[in-house]
């Protein structure tokens, strides 16, 4: 395309000129999602307000080879919604409405800038609600959900997005509108929701979604345990999974976060403690009882200091509320932050959470760690100053390291937070030429001319090369001005 | 047998069927070989790789080689009170891990604690170039690049060899009891509807010739609450009524007309076609017998949002599958080519 060109010529046809915002000022909102380290301006963002309208820009975007960036509500933390300074933002929060609620077939059929929260809550008259719940859950869409299969503290019972999805609809790079999935219990052919899910904005545009609703649990219970070593409460987490009792969310967080989210909320945790485990159980009734029993048993064997059960639906949520403003608890203790998320086997738990800390005071940034524990799921936050000159590059070497430890011990980069821009070189560390050669094979079949998220996700070969070569060099980094994404 | 790495072997395989561009039709235990569109190709047996890698119980995953078979797996699972959560179905003695994820089927317990795929956690394959290629891993949450485990399962061997899989597992519950009810096929489909909406720990159900039967889980005294919500005669002697389920073994599966799956909304009224049938799945999976013309059935099936395949038949099949539109059904061809490009494995099994 000419740079040149008018961009409102271009759309002029495609939607209503309101709905394209192309001034730097307008544009500067949308200049990065929530992984703030890197920022970059799109040629214009659109805000189709209808299935068609998504339809003609894409068409559009075709024929004038535009690339085209998709984005939910931009809380995604690896990039995914960064845009590409020669591409459009196509944001879907427009598309925001709740087509269906069925509640005897217990499913919502919604647009994909749906927030997260809001289906649960329209649900709620039925007895029903929707499972994942992302600790962004107020402002992430269900768009934004799909393509990064967002988990929550409950997906250890509940499962992942891709567990609770039905149905998909989406428009093909090419313009055409293909539904995948249906309201049964499977359906005829591959299992695209499956390839869908946690594609990243790569592969098509969720236009609409049906998602699995559940009965709301009849009981609950929340214990909150306090250990005094990281490594105690790791041992509990996998003796708990071990005896047979699969909690609704089995949350951990250490000292530096157990203190910044009393300060920040005061949810009523112990601060004196090196580690806390908070642990949801729901269930019938009885067994419930002896749930919780298990817990506790399992949690005193591994030497916890304290271990309280919620005694009321208040107490429940507000020890709820600290786990979840922990990141911006978080926030108040440092200018910037870059959260990871690379999953483990439980069983690994000490380890790493020990040697993410020798690796933190070996690279001087503090480390906080609050995490989805049941399912080993780490969320380290590497705390720094993008003022202070190569604290980011610092930063993102810290994080480099922590993301191979957690291949090394046979997990993954990413549990739930997707590769993005952030993690594009580990994902040299994770696979083999041969392996991204067949994820490039999977966009093609689905985007031939890689207009949807081009050069996220799957690194290049001379990507993976100079990566390959940096690392041989430890620390000093080659090419340091060069943007690195 | 002996639990033995045959990855040379199978992947020297693949490359002769490349050199001298000769299509595989994947086979081990063939207990489900009926399953699926006929594959005229030279067959390539995998049932020797096979043996359990890797198996956590506080991890809740096992990992086996795709001929490791079903029934071993079950049994070193259940020592330690565990399973595999969507209970599949063996149809036969030697009926492999392999072929029961490539298959994609699932039993009594899949609406209750998840399918097949919904278990998958990672696979390694070799794909139709001959490349052996690893995805998603043992922990449960890993969305580094496309979830291509996950598309194998279902994809029956048209995508890539399953060499080895990764799947969760799930905790035994303390124990299970059958609860029947003597009632029309409407009121159960009624009952079951409205159970799906409460929370109660129900883990299959079953309807044939005016009896529904419901099996429940849970610690003694929750069973016993149970009864009461639900009411309903406890089967006493419940042994084998979900095996038999589970394997097509009850008498209504005797019927030599062919037998059909309609997967289906689990409140659809049930079509005067698909009447000579058992229910399973709350109502979304309902066994029929006819010797109805396909075209017809698929019809009926689509209409009502879900869709049928030829599940077992004495002819050979070539069209078993729902037909796909025009648009889904293109995309299927070119995901089949970014996986096999020749058409080497499994031809014409699927979609051809
Ligand atoms: C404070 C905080 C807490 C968080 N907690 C969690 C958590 O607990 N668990 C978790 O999993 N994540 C968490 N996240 C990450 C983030 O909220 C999720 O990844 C979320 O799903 C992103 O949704 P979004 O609407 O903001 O998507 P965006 O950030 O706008 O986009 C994310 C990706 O999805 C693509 N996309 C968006 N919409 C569509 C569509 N309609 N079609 C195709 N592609 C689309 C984008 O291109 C991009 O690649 C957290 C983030 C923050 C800031």
């Amino acid at each position: 395309m000419n740079p040149s060109s008018d961009i409102f010529a271009i759309f002029e046809n495609c939607l209503p000129s309101a709905n394209i915002l192309a001034t730097v000022e307008k544009l500067r909102p949308y200049e990065c999602d929530a992984f703030t380290a890197y920022k970059s301006l799109p040629l214009a963002v659109l805000l189709p307000e209808s299935r068609q309208q998504v339809i003609n820009i894409v068409k559009r975007c075709q024929r004038e080879n535009i690339p085209i960036v998709t984005r939910g509500a931009g809380t995604g933390l690896s990039g995914g919604a960064h845009p590409i300074t020669n591409g459009i933002l196509l944001n879907l929060s427009k598309l925001n409405e709740i087509y269906e609620l069925n509640p005897t077939l217990r499913y919502a059929r919604v647009g994909p800038g749906v927030r997260n929260l809001a289906i649960s809550d329209a649900a709620e008259e039925f007895g029903l609600y929707y499972a994942p719940d992302p600790s962004s859950q107020i402002a992430c869409t269900i768009g934004g959900n799909i393509a990064e299969n967002s988990g929550g503290v409950h997906c250890l019972k509940y499962g992942l997005t891709v567990h609770n999805l039905l149905e998909v609809t989406f428009i093909s790079a090419h313009g055409e509108e293909i539904t995948i999935g249906n309201h049964c219990y499977d359906y005829p052919g591959y299992d695209l929701p499956a390839l869908m899910t946690g594609s990243e904005g790569m592969l098509g545009i969720i236009v609409e979604a049906k998602v699995r609703l559940l009965p709301i649990p009849q009981n609950k219970e929340i214990i909150l345990a306090a250990f005094n070593s990281v490594e105690d409460a790791g041992a509990a987490v996998s003796s708990i999974i071990a005896s047979g009792v699969i909690p609704a969310g089995l949350e951990m967080m250490d000292n530096a976060v157990i203190k910044a989210t009393e300060n920040f909320c005061h949810p009523g945790y112990p601060v004196d403690a090196a580690a806390i485990l908070l642990c949801e159980l729901d269930g019938y009734e009885q067994e419930l009882q002896w749930e919780v029993e298990q817990i506790e048993q399992n949690c005193r064997r591994h030497k916890a200091t304290s271990v309280s059960k919620a005694k009321n639906k208040s107490e429940q949520e507000l020890f709820w509320k600290g786990r979840k403003s922990a990141f911006p608890a978080i926030g108040q203790l440092a200018p910037d932050y870059l959260c990871m998320d690379g999953t483990i086997p439980r069983k690994h738990l000490a380890h790493v959470l020990s040697q993410i800390s020798e690796l933190s005071q070996q690279y001087e940034l503090p480390v906080a760690n609050v995490f989805h524990a049941g399912d080993g799921n780490l969320h380290p936050l590497i705390l720094y100053d993008a003022n202070q000159e190569n604290d980011l590059a610092r930063a993102e070497q810290l994080g480099g390291k922590i993301l191979e430890l957690c291949v090394e011990v046979g997990g993954t980069i990413t549990g739930e937070h997707g590769v993005g821009i952030e993690k594009l070189n580990q994902m040299c560390v994770q696979f083999e030429r041969t392996e991204l050669d067949q994820f490039e094979r999977v966009k093609t079949a689905f985007d031939s001319n890689r207009l949807l998220n081009p050069d996220k996700v799957i690194p290049t070969l001379q990507r993976c090369a100079e990566f390959g070569a940096m690392h041989v060099h430890k620390g000093e980094l080659p090419f340091k001005d060069l943007p690195r994404f | 047998m002996l639990d033995q790495d045959h990855t040379d072997s199978i992947s020297t395989a693949i490359e002769n069927a490349i050199e001298t561009k000769t299509a595989v039709h994947i086979t081990a235990g063939n207990s489900k070989s009926f399953y699926g569109n006929s594959c005229d190709a030279k067959p390539l047996d995998v049932s020797q790789h096979r043996g359990i890698i890797d198996y956590e119980p506080s991890e809740l995953f096992i990992t086996a080689r795709c001929g490791t078979p079903l029934k071993e797996i079950e049994s070193v699972l259940r020592e330690q009170q565990q399973m595999l959560q969507f209970e599949p179905p063996h149809f036969g003695e030697n009926s492999t891990i392999g072929g029961t994820v490539a298959c994609g089927l699932s039993g009594p317990r899949r609406p209750y604690n998840g399918s097949v795929r919904d278990s998958v956690l990672g696979a390694h394959i070799v794909n139709g170039l001959g490349d052996y290629l690893r995805f998603g891993g043992q922990v449960m949450k890993n969305v580094a690049g496309y979830d291509v485990a996950r598309l194998m399962s279902g994809a029956l061997g048209t995508l890539g060899i399953i060499m080895q899989v990764s799947l969760k597992v799930i905790p035994m519950p303390a124990a299970e009891k059958t609860l029947c009810f003597e009632c029309s096929r409407t009121e159960a489909l009624q009952k079951m509807n409205r159970w799906t909406q409460m929370d109660v720990p129900i883990t299959a159900t079953y309807f044939e010739q005016n009896m529904l039967y419901v099996r429940v889980a849970g610690i003694e005294s929750t069973l016993h609450s149970l009864k009461q919500t639900l009411g309903g005669e406890e089967l006493v002697d419940d042994n084998d009524i979900w095996t038999e389920v589970r394997e097509q073994q009850r008498a209504f599966f005797n019927d030599p007309a062919p037998l059909w799956r309609i997967s289906i909304p689990e409140d659809t009224n049930h079509a005067a076609l698909f009447d000579n049938c058992v229910i399973e799945w709350n109502g979304g999976l309902r066994w029929v017998k006819s010797n109805t013309s396909d075209n017809e059935i698929f019809s009926v099936a689509g209409a009502a949002g879900g869709h049928a395949t030829l599940f077992r038949a004495e002819h050979k099949k070539t069209n078993c599958f729902q037909p796909l539109p025009p648009s889904l059904a293109k995309l299927h061809t070119d995901i089949k080519r970014a996986f096999d490009p020749h058409n080497f494995l499994n031809p014409g099994k699927m979609y051809s």
